[in-house]
């Protein structure tokens, strides 16, 4: 075992003296030092496994993953927040997953709709008052291309069968009526909520759309869901290289192109956590092969453009080279204009889906250093993709706590933290340079060549603003000057 | 070296190429005629859309209303050294502490017990023991303030046994305060949430505390996520040399100095001066509908007098001073008076661009209340007034307080609604003004009635609940935002009229 592991396993047994004994067992298995080469048997992390209670886990629900994540962005249905009202109001608007309609009359996306529960629903049961709810929504939105119904944890509780409703309204309306047993005590995080919403997408809408021709350059984008423009900028690229982008999966979705992606040639996925499911079945079920890309950072652009070029003909192929050909100096100017203001920084990232290996390239374009990394939510599988990423005796973390990256960031100093809108003040608090990764900070795209200009920029404006070294720290005399910055 | 123009999403998306991918990719969206949905979206601005729209007994649409607990988290916040810990689900409160961290931008420490499947079927102790554990040891509070989410309320946790396990088992120690609000989201709103855990904590901290009575002045600011009201409030206290313990102060939990130093803990009542609450000569609630149960229990259990006393707007503020000062037995100064002079004289200033001028609100029970009362000070008036949470006392409030003023006499009040059903409002009897939080910026979007942003949450415009909107300075700085929006509004509509005035 090399030096740079275990002194990272030392820092981490430090980290854990805090917790009491049962807690520090159990989150022991979840960080570890990074061994690239995925040799050393104790290097691996345990994940997806229930939040210790008590620790302040980052962690969301089932609900947050289906409605918030996978069927939220699909713009003409209209997606009810079934049960109490906070739910949806905490999940309102919030992923800015952007779409082109008008919203109330065609498209519902930037819409919190709610059968807001009351005493009597848990007492006598919902059910009623939903097929009352679907009724009013038809007469409302008579252009809703379907509405989906996002249980929240009492529905599932007190035994509603939505199921039926669902199944009794979609014969009236015909359209479909997507009832999601997303109750977020189900599962352990947010995952388990992707998962049953790409169950439900496989029985209430794939295969049921319109599609007048198909091509041999048809693809569908998946796992996109078009925060800030993201699905938009990685689309541009897609048809650049001469492919017809058939479905967008789900960012600006319409549950037309929910219906017709698994006639699709390739499967294209970005966000592979939350909807590999769907890929897998389409696999099974149509023969639709799928590819894993990354359109994080110059670097796996151009490796992914090839990947994808290479299940295509000779045409796509040379396309491939033109658009590296054509936009590498435009990168490069990004890169000479950002890179020495961010050579050799250090990075923490501790976030979701894809993002805590997906943009470790982008950094690295930039100069940067990824120290550390973690999932949320992630499975082994994430991890087994993140190892070889990331640098020896790198911090990996599975489901951190408050205090755990609160210590990790006393140690390692990182120069600047990728996490959520929960982490964000109290890094700027401690002076820690901070973006958030998930929203992109209310900045984007990120994706592809357009989104990587934006990238470098904020990053740059996160590492390198002034407003950090005001920081003075308390009862320090004023004359001495003594300026936190980003020390800790 | 010049910088390269870089384009982020305001501005990328307007160019030809993005324009022609979002029309080329309708060949696979199967969308609606234009002229279909042209014919749809001015139908929804009709009488007969309003009408079915109100016809709607079954489902929210765009709703001003968040849940209990998310109250309740609020409330445990502001007292010091205090872990708001919630036996429930983890995601509720990974919802709460974001939707206050986007409010106030600052950080919030918040508990879950992560309950799952199994606790659904064997119940929350488990999940309880080990949280109380673990929060203890990691977190080292010196009140664990104990709410719920739905999951623990369907299948009745019984909390107060689990708590006693808790100290049995030494898990947490024996004197540790660890008061329990029963909070679940299918009952009330985050400001009968904050209600319960005030009652709670109130109930529990002042356990034994009884005493001789300490001179001072109890003030529960309720459900006010203004961190300027909490500080301009005890400057006046401190003004009129009133002793006081503001119970439940989030002022520096939810605006704390930049130092350096990330503190979990970063204020909050004392929980020394919570405890002596009980000694006080009397409770002042600033608003009525967040703390109703607390002040029963306050008079009832400790034998004080209470008064519910909201200092918005201009004779709100008045009443709040002279019975301060009455209860206290100190005068109003003159610095005071001085202060009501100014905002009343920049009232009188400014008073032809508000005059007349027909209103729109929606938000809290409270803050309405003490809106449109200021609103008729000015000559405003208020039209339509939609409360998703406020119930038959609050619409009778808002009814006898519409009729004391002639300006009073167009205001309908909506409790129950929503801004699906202001939108409604807005387009069959169109407003000049829209009072609201961010979200009623699509009500903006949709009927063009310029949004004066007051209430909860503020997530798009930055800071604004660092300044008071209390008291007389608050009375100011409201009417500044509101006659400067007016002014804004008139410049945007005469840019290219000869109406185009510079002074104004």
């Amino acid at each position: 075992m090399s030096t740079a592991i275990k002194d990272t396993q030392k820092m981490i047994e430090e980290v854990l003296d805090a917790y009491p004994e049962k807690a520090k067992k159990e989150r022991a298995k979840h960080l570890a030092a990074n061994d690239p080469t995925g040799q050393c048997s104790t290097c691996q992390v345990k994940s997806n496994v229930k939040s210790r209670p008590g620790v302040m886990t980052v962690r969301g629900c089932a609900f947050a993953g289906a409605k918030g994540v996978v069927w939220g962005p699909v713009k003409d249905q209209i997606t009810i927040s079934h049960g109490p009202i906070g739910c949806g109001q905490y999940s309102w608007w919030a992923r800015r997953n952007y779409y082109n309609g008008q919203t109330g009359i065609d498209t519902f996306g930037t819409m919190h709709i709610t059968t807001d529960f009351q005493e009597k629903d848990i007492v006598y049961g919902g059910d009623k008052g939903l097929d009352a709810a679907l009724h009013e929504l038809k007469e409302l939105f008579p252009l809703a291309k379907g509405i989906g119904i996002l249980s929240e944890c009492p529905v599932g509780l007190i035994g509603d069968d939505i199921e039926s409703v669902a199944k009794k309204v979609q014969k009236e309306f015909k359209i479909p009526i997507v009832p999601v047993r997303c109750e977020g005590f189900r599962g352990v995080s947010q995952s388990l909520g992707h998962h049953i919403a790409n169950d439900t997408i496989r029985d209430h809408v794939l295969g049921k759309g319109r599609l007048e021709k198909t091509t041999p350059y048809d693809v569908a984008l998946i796992g996109d869901y078009n925060i800030g423009g993201d699905a938009w900028a990685s689309r541009k690229m897609l048809e650049e290289m001469g492919l017809r982008v058939i479905a967008q999966w789900t960012g600006d979705a319409s549950v037309n192109e929910m219906g017709i992606a698994h006639k699709s040639k390739l499967n294209l996925i970005h966000c592979y956590r939350s909807m590999n499911y769907i890929c897998r079945h389409m696999e099974e079920q149509y023969g639709t092969p799928w590819a894993e890309f990354n359109f994080f950072g110059p670097t796996k652009i151009y490796e992914s453009l090839r990947k994808i070029a290479s299940y295509f003909d000779d045409t796509i192929r040379e396309n491939a080279e033109k658009m590296i050909a054509k936009y590498k100096p435009v990168m490069d100017a990004v890169i000479e204009q950002f890179r020495p203001n961010l050579e050799g920084k250090k990075v923490m990232l501790y976030v979701g889906g894809l993002r805590p290996r997906h943009t470790i390239g982008a950094y690295e374009d930039l100069g940067m250093e990824v120290i550390a990394s973690g999932y949320e939510f992630g499975h082994s599988d994430d991890y087994k993709r993140t190892y070889p990423e990331m640098k020896e005796g790198a911090v990996i973390m599975d489901d951190a706590t408050l205090y755990e990256m609160e210590e990790f960031t006393r140690r390692l100093k990182p120069d600047m933290v990728g996490s959520g809108i929960k982490e964000k003040y109290s890094y700027h608090k401690l002076g820690v340079p901070f973006r958030q990764m998930h929203s992109w900070d209310y900045s984007g795209p990120y994706h592809g060549f357009d989104g990587f200009p934006v990238f470098a920029r904020d990053m740059d404006m996160t590492v390198n603003s002034p407003t950090w070294s005001l920081i003075r720290k308390r009862g320090v005399p004023r004359k001495s000057g003594d300026l936190v910055g980003r020390q800790l | 070296m010049k910088l390269m123009k870089i384009k982020d999403h305001n501005e990328l998306f307007e160019a030809r190429e993005y324009q022609e991918q979002f029309e080329n990719k309708k060949e696979f969206e199967d969308p609606w005629p234009a002229e279909k949905v042209r014919e749809v979206a001015e139908w929804t601005k009709t009488e007969d859309y309003k009408e079915k729209n109100f016809a709607r007994k079954n489902i929210k649409i765009n709703p001003v209303k968040a849940c209990q607990p998310l109250g309740a988290l609020f409330c445990a916040s502001g007292f010091a050294d205090t872990m708001p810990f919630v036996q429930g689900a983890q995601g509720c409160v990974a919802y709460f502490r974001s939707h206050l961290n986007r409010h106030f931008k600052e950080p919030l420490a918040a508990i879950s017990t992560s309950m799952t499947e199994d606790a659904a079927v064997f119940g929350g102790l488990n999940n309880m023991l080990e949280g109380l554990e673990n929060a203890y040891s990691l977190y080292k509070p010196k009140m664990l303030a104990v709410s719920t989410t739905c999951i623990a309320e369907v299948i009745g946790d019984d909390l107060n046994s689990y708590v006693k396990t808790a100290r049995e088992k030494g898990l947490i120690p024996a004197d540790l305060p660890v008061p329990q609000a029963h909070t679940p989201s299918f009952v009330g709103s985050q400001i009968t949430g904050y209600d319960n855990q005030m009652k709670a904590i109130l109930s529990t901290i002042t356990t034994g505390k009884k005493s001789a009575p300490n001179g001072k002045v109890n003030v529960i600011p309720g459900f006010d996520t203004y961190t300027g009201n909490y500080r301009e409030l005890k400057r006046l206290l401190g003004i009129m040399g009133v002793e006081h313990t503001v119970l439940a102060d989030v002022s520096d939990t939810f605006d704390s100095p930049n130092t350096g130093e990330y503190k979990l803990y970063p204020g909050g009542t004392p929980l020394a001066d919570a405890a002596d609450s009980i000694n006080a000569m009397a409770t002042i609630a600033l608003q009525r509908y967040s703390t109703s149960k607390t002040l029963e229990y306050i008079e009832k259990e400790w034998g004080q007098k209470t008064a519910v006393l909201p200092p918005i707007g201009v004779r709100n503020s008045d009443t709040f001073f002279e019975e301060i000062s009455r209860i206290s037995g100190k005068p109003i100064p003159q610095e005071i008076e001085d202060e009501r002079g100014r905002a009343v004289d920049a009232l009188v200033d400014s008073h032809p661009y508000v005059h007349g001028k027909r209103f729109a609100l929606t938000g809290d029970p409270d803050l309405l209340l003490g809106l449109v009362s200021f609103i008729m000070e000015m000559g405003g008036i208020p039209v339509h007034i939609v409360c998703t949470n406020g119930d038959k006392r609050f619409e009778e409030e808002m009814n006898t307080l519409l009729s004391t003023s002639t300006f009073g006499a167009e205001g309908k009040v909506y409790i129950n609604r929503d801004m699906w059903h202001l939108r409604s409002l807005l387009f069959t009897d169109p407003v000049d003004l829209l009072i609201g939080n961010s979200y009623a910026k699509f009500l903006w979007r949709d009927t063009g009635t310029p949004l004066i942003r007051i209430g909860f949450p503020l997530f798009d415009r930055h800071h604004l609940h660092r300044y008071p909107i209390i008291g007389y300075q608050g009375a100011l700085n409201m009417f500044t935002q509101i006659v400067n929006t007016v002014l804004d509004e008139l410049d945007r509509k005469t840019m290219n009229t000869t109406s185009f005035d510079v002074i104004r």
